[in-house]
């Protein structure tokens, strides 16, 4: 029966994730993005909220109901809410381990999966983008070649978190025509990772780019489950988190314009502020319930191919357009970097791009 | 939990409902919108069957308790099921969905502000007989969104047993069939005080008939021409002092228990979502049609190809389908709370802002796309376009709407945003 309110242990997600991005990760996110790191204490104390393991079913070791991808939605929204960079920091072994809970096999899970649910925080990291402008996950340039029993990777990898200390990433890769994902050791010859690189946003999540020269694995270290519908994982996740950011910047131009006066009143009484505020918040709910509604369809089984492009894209839309208007409601405060949102705006913009760095 | 599976009496209903749209009222769309001010007899005669079956509560919800098999009381879905039946008769075609006989806006104005005997007595012929209309009448050549200006006066005659109306009404939907051409009637918002404000304007009833009210004029629209917009004038017509629905009394909605101008403002948030599912039918409408008139045509949607690799098409389809889903899920939000018994002002006000836009937007765009083809009156695609502009005017214009979404979330009082 159709309802759009969070269950009871849905809600106790929602406002304990909440509670944590706005005491723990906002107050962090503007040093952060200066300095362009995490303190490494946050990830320590976000670990024990536990959402990777709300993310991993309970055979495998985690504690995920039939909504884990909703769940997961709904606890990404709230950490980009506080601050994206931050909390996808946080997330990040989601991107390595909820591909092997989904399609990998026992003796992957068993050697990575086991020991990172009942371990601490660990940067394990997955390798998808690669850094040219006609980046296509459907049609990578990264090979690997079957040979025996090993495949030869080739490649060059972008937006790679954590590269420089990540024990192993997930390496997606084209195998023929197929879509495939590989478990690569860093430090497995012929891997080399470059320098940091330097983004617009996103800037305490350190990203490399990575070299795979030749790169012999053996042909266990390929994941045997279908690899496609991890991407809509992805742009469910994507989609979740522009909510987030979008919110995180409605608020905050909302309150603003209640306080800020001019000519004598809140700039909130002009109907020219009001209204960019109520096309915000229409935005930033129908944005949400997309993601929700294909998030659903992930926990139900059903195909979310479309519906997860369809969210991923909206979503992507919506956020620049509200982080922008945020900018623009702050005025001049809004183009300083003392005040969050340019930093909004700024991390809005790569939402089309950031495929592959969040998961649910 | 959250959830967006449909209840299975409402997938039926649409699924019956786009049988009737096929087979009903598509062949005499065209029609209808050449032949403005015809009344789409075979759609209307055909759907009064129903609506009489149920009274002639056409777009009121049920709102009855039902048990299910346990003896525990099933979620309510009435708001859920009209917003489906509105979405998809419009779907069919607007038009005629808008000339729909039964008890409708004027009904619903009665349902809400009038006593039991009131009720009997004026709606009672919806569940009899021929077809017939009733109709709301609101509107003046100058008070539209600022219908506290209205100037239709309303007087007590000398012996005090009788009103006395007089002004001038326009942009009255189903106006000339609820007041002339059937045994219907119009709810007509007057003032007792022109200078007590919103606290002295009262509905009354008037029979067809009823001397002194004349259809002076039929509007000839850009869209939804299977519907009449009728001006109505009021000169001396007289009617019965029980045709005031609620009290006589002058006083604020608070005081009247919710009954008076505010009660009736309040029905807004109870339709709004409905005229949303409305402008939502016309989207689908549109957007189902060109994208199979492309795929015959060879032109299919990727969706797992990054956006340098969609054709502009492709693109523009691609979110033309967002825009269509996001808005129906906006509505779908507003009518589930409605059912709930939850405050849904905020979200009734956010769907209607939002359906009202990508209606339009989604006609507009399906009219370019297939060019040529998409502009002539061979297909419907250019009055589908003439008929969701509407939907971004009438029952709360955008801005209206959007005033309203902002003074929600700012806290703001009508007179602190204004």
């Amino acid at each position: 029966m159709i309802s759009f309110t969070p269950g009871d242990e849905q809600q106790l997600v929602i406002d304990t994730v909440r509670r944590f991005a706005s005491e723990q990760l906002r107050p962090l996110a503007h040093d952060a993005d200066e300095q362009r790191s995490t303190p490494a204490e946050v990830l320590t104390r976000g670990w024990e909220l536990g959402l990777l393991h709300n993310a991993i079913p309970e055979a495998l070791g985690g504690i995920a109901d039939a909504q884990a991808a909703l769940t997961g939605a709904l606890a990404l929204e709230e950490l980009a809410a506080g601050d994206v960079a931050l909390g996808w920091h946080l997330l990040l072994p989601a991107t390595f381990a909820v591909p092997l809970a989904r399609a990998g096999s026992d003796a992957q899970r068993e050697r990575w999966l086991t020991p990172l649910l009942e371990g601490g925080y660990a940067p394990l990291s997955a390798a998808l983008i690669e850094p040219t402008w006609d980046f296509d996950p459907t049609a990578l340039q990264t090979v690997a070649f079957a040979d025996g029993d090993e495949y030869l990777l080739t490649g060059l990898k972008g937006y790679v978190a954590r590269a420089n200390d990540a024990a192993a990433l997930l390496v997606y890769a084209r195998v023929g025509d197929e879509l495939a994902a590989f478990i690569v050791p860093r430090d497995s010859a012929g891997v080399t990772v470059l320098d940091r690189e330097q983004h617009m946003g996103l800037r305490a999540l350190p990203t490399y780019q990575v070299r795979f020269d030749g790169v012999w694995l053996p042909a266990a270290s390929r994941l045997p489950g279908t690899i496609e519908p991890l991407l809509d994982r992805s742009r469910v996740a994507l989609a979740a988190s522009a909510v987030g950011v979008a919110r995180g910047a409605y608020e905050y131009a909302r309150a603003y314009a209640l306080q800020r006066e001019a000519f004598g009143r809140p700039i909130a009484q002009n109907q020219s502020i009001a209204f960019m505020l109520a096309e915000m918040a229409i935005e930033i709910d129908a944005a949400r319930l997309l993601a929700w509604e294909a998030a659903w369809r992930l926990d139900r089984g059903l195909p979310a191919m479309r519906e997860a492009a369809l969210a991923a894209q909206y979503a992507d839309e919506m956020v620049l357009m509200v982080t922008d208007r945020a900018v623009q409601i702050l005025g001049g405060h809004g183009y300083i970097r003392e005040y969050p949102v340019e930093r909004w705006l700024r991390e809005a913009r790569g939402f089309p791009t950031f495929l592959g760095l969040a998961i649910v | 939990m959250i959830d967006f599976e449909m209840p299975t009496p409402v997938s039926r209903q649409v699924q019956f409902i786009g049988m009737l749209g096929e087979q009903v009222m598509r062949p005499r769309a065209r029609y209808y919108d050449d032949h403005e001010g015809e009344r789409p007899v075979e759609y209307t005669s055909l759907i009064w069957q129903t609506v009489r079956a149920q009274g002639g509560r056409n777009f009121s919800a049920d709102t009855s308790e039902r048990l299910d098999r346990d003896g525990r009381p099933r979620p309510r879905i009435g708001y859920l099921m009209l917003a489906h039946m509105v979405e998809a008769l419009s779907w069919g075609d607007a038009g005629m969905y808008l000339a729909t006989p039964g008890a409708g806006l004027g009904g619903a104005a009665v349902d809400a502000t009038g006593t039991p005997e009131q009720k009997e007595r004026f709606l009672k012929r919806f569940g009899e007989g021929e077809p017939k209309w009733s109709a709301m009448a609101m509107t003046e050549p100058h008070a539209g969104s600022d219908t506290a200006a209205i100037r239709t006066r309303a007087r007590l005659s000398d012996d005090g047993r009788e009103w006395i109306l007089d002004g001038e009404k326009i942009f009255v939907t189903s106006g000339a069939m609820a007041a002339r051409d059937s045994a219907g009637f119009v709810v007509v918002w007057a003032t007792l005080d022109p200078s007590a404000g919103r606290a002295a304007i009262k509905p009354f009833v008037v029979e067809a008939g009823t001397p002194g009210m004349l259809v002076t004029k039929l509007e000839h629209k850009h869209g939804i021409r299977a519907s009449d917009t009728a001006a109505i004038i009021f000169q001396h017509c007289r009617i019965p002092r029980e045709n005031l629905l609620g009290s006589e009394e002058i006083s604020d909605g608070r005081s009247s228990g919710g009954k008076g101008f505010a009660g009736a403002m309040r029905t807004f948030d109870a339709t709004r979502p409905l005229v949303a599912a409305s402008a939502i039918g016309i989207a689908r409408a549109s957007l189902e049609f060109t994208i199979t008139y492309l795929r015959q045509r060879g032109v299919t949607i990727r969706y797992d190809v990054p956006l340098h690799r969609q054709t502009a098409i492709e693109r523009d389809l691609r979110q033309m389908e967002a825009q269509h889903r996001a808005a129906w899920l906006l509505v779908l939000r507003a009518v589930t709370a409605m059912d709930a018994g939850q405050d849904n002002a905020l979200e009734a006000s956010m769907s209607k802002v939002k359906a009202g836009q990508v209606a339009t937007f989604i006609a507009q765009k399906a009219v370019e796309l297939l060019g040529p083809e998409g502009y002539s009156c061979t297909l419907l695609l250019e009055k589908w376009m003439r008929d969701a502009r509407i939907n971004d005017i009438y029952e709360g214009t955008g801005q209206i709407n959007r005033l309203i979404v902002a003074r929600r979330l700012l806290g703001y009082s009508s007179r602190e945003l204004r």
